[in-house]
């Protein structure tokens, strides 16, 4: 497989450095841009594998550009912020951002979030089986197994789990798993979500407590690797 | 309004006066008016307090002073009294006012005083907080650029250690004054959901394990603990200073026990630790802003506390240290929190 290529959009010329080589070290080809403008023409002309977003950019509001980039692109985009702003964040989920990471962020992070979410490029979307480390999961016959022990879920369970598995390496949002599991009328009934990740971890997970496979964005939403 | 409020009450205190006119003589009434402007003046503008002194002086006048019913006065005697009633209900109300403007300016004064000195601590503080990890960043790549080639591998990794911790201390100081400055400017608004306890101690505590090993966390959660509605971002920073707070003031291997329980209405949080407790005469300060145990050691702002105390009584909850009787330390956080226990949800 050839290299995955990386586009930085980000103003501050030390991130950018910072990235690259930490990127380039790692095995990616690495293309950047220190304006909203310059990056969607650049990945226009030459589409990345994934972006990393500045979403404080100074000539054009990351949002924006996160939407032009949308209309098009169909690949991971990660969004990077100074704030630790939840609504800001869930905005830009909604606008289709693959994965937020906050300043400042560990690189062994960054890299981890990079991987999933470049795997998650690389599924087919029709595809009948996905496997996560011990996790095996069969969409045709709706069964899950660990360890090669088939695991008894419940259909809420399973519905949770596979749209879990079919958007791997991307955060969901509390509203979006909730409209998608439980439908439109049930969008703010958080509760029901907790409980049933509850359920679903002490299944999946070999220690519930600290889940490997359903990672929680603190107020925001689920990461499933 | 306060216009209103004036001329009514001004109206009101003379027909009172003219129904009882004959038992109490109209000088008395003057008296009476000038009571009443003195007290309006007590509390309205001067302009509301002015047109009450014109108004009852007229009224005196025309209602009071005989002849009734005229602005005509026959009497000289009457004439001066006029004059003087005139004169002092104006004074009083001018009067009055200065005295009120004089005092707002003493606040303003003072309260100006207080924001620079609090601002004074805190710059004092953070120099002196930031500089420090700012000095170890810089003085460890100095050393690292200049030494490349001798540095022994070993002294290379310290190097990397202390400028991982400078950082990571620099970034929580910045952390707790944006929370700080949240609390202060009234910027907090809860966004509360529904939150799931443990998971979200569980969370907190792996941040602990991951980079200090010098402590054990210890915590049993309650497997039936209702989900509560809480800010979840808030609740999470509060038991992190607290844990944070605890390895600072502990010696290595202490153990730090949490414990969550639901007592009524409320959740009740304990974090306890084996170290030397808090000296009693100090526990009263110790929520209090940029405040620090005496010998603290250096690396804290003495604002973790005071943010927990923030960010719990923004959920209508309290926080209390004390001493265990068994030895050391006890953090006890209390939050009134609605609760959820879905044991009839669908589920098949």
């Amino acid at each position: 497989m050839s290299k995955a290529e990386i586009l930085i959009i980000d103003d501050e010329p030390q991130i950018r450095k910072l990235l690259a080589i930490n990127l380039e070290s790692n095995g990616y080809k690495v293309l950047q841009a220190s304006t909203g403008k310059e990056g969607i023409i650049l990945s226009a002309s030459h589409p990345p594998d994934l972006i990393l977003l500045d979403i404080g950019l100074p000539d054009k509001n990351g949002h924006e550009v996160l939407k032009e980039l949308r209309s098009w692109y169909n690949k991971a985009i990660i969004i990077l912020s100074v704030q630790d702003n939840e609504t800001d964040i869930i905005s830009s989920l909604d606008n289709g951002a693959t994965d937020y990471l906050t300043k400042p962020f560990r690189i062994g992070e960054l890299l981890a979030r990079i991987r999933a979410a470049i795997r998650r490029n690389n599924t087919d979307e029709n595809k009948t089986t996905a496997t996560f480390s011990d996790l095996k999961i069969d969409f045709t016959a709706r069964t899950v197994s660990k360890s090669n022990t088939v695991l008894k879920l419940t259909s809420t369970e399973y519905n949770l789990l596979s749209l879990f598995a079919r958007n791997e390496g991307r955060v969901l949002t509390h509203q979006f798993i909730l409209k998608e599991i439980w439908g439109i009328a049930y969008q703010t009934e958080t509760q029901y979500l907790r409980v049933f990740v509850g359920t679903l971890r002490k299944k999946i997970e070999d220690n519930p407590n600290q889940s490997k496979h359903i990672i929680t964005a603190s107020g925001v939403g689920y990461r499933f690797i | 309004m306060q216009h209103i409020i004036s001329i009514a009450l001004v109206l009101l205190v003379s027909i009172v006066s003219f129904l009882s006119a004959e038992i109490i003589g109209y000088k008395v009434v003057a008296l009476l008016l000038l009571v009443t402007v003195s007290l309006l003046a007590m509390l309205f503008d001067i302009l509301p307090v002015l047109i009450a002194a014109v108004l009852s002086a007229l009224i005196w006048n025309f209602f009071f002073i005989p002849p009734l019913f005229t602005f005509h006065i026959n009497d000289t005697e009457d004439v001066l009294l006029f004059l003087m009633y005139f004169l002092i209900a104006l004074l009083n109300g001018v009067l009055t006012f200065k005295i009120r403007q004089a005092e707002n300016k003493a606040r303003d004064k003072e309260e100006k005083e207080n924001t620079i000195k609090l601002y004074n601590t805190l710059l004092n503080s953070l120099s002196h907080e930031m500089r420090t990890p700012l000095s170890t960043i810089i003085g460890a790549i100095d050393t690292l650029k200049e030494n490349r080639n001798t540095l022994s591998a070993e002294n290379k990794d310290d190097l990397f250690s202390a400028i991982d911790i400078a950082s990571m201390r620099l970034n929580r100081q910045v952390e707790n004054l944006l929370n700080m400055n949240r609390l202060e400017t009234g910027m907090l608004r809860l966004k509360k959901d529904w939150c799931d306890l443990n998971e979200l101690i569980f969370s907190v505590i792996q941040k602990f394990t991951e980079t200090d090993n010098h402590h054990k966390i210890i915590f049993a959660p309650d497997e039936n603990l209702p989900l509560l509605k809480l800010d979840a971002g808030l609740i999470e920073q509060v038991f992190h200073n607290l844990i944070h707070n605890a390895t600072q003031y502990t010696p290595e291997n202490s153990i730090i026990s949490i414990d969550a329980t639901l007592q009524s209405d409320s959740c009740v949080i304990s974090i306890s630790d084996n170290g030397k407790g808090l000296p009693e005469s100090e526990i009263q300060f110790l929520f209090d802003k940029f405040y620090r145990l005496p010998n603290s050691k250096t690396g804290g702002t003495g604002l973790g506390l005071s943010i927990a105390k923030g960010f719990t009584e923004a959920h209508n909850g309290k926080i209390v240290a004390e001493n265990n009787k068994q030895g050391g330390a006890i953090f006890t956080v209390t939050i009134p929190a609605e609760t959820s226990f879905i044991n009839n949800l669908k589920n098949e």
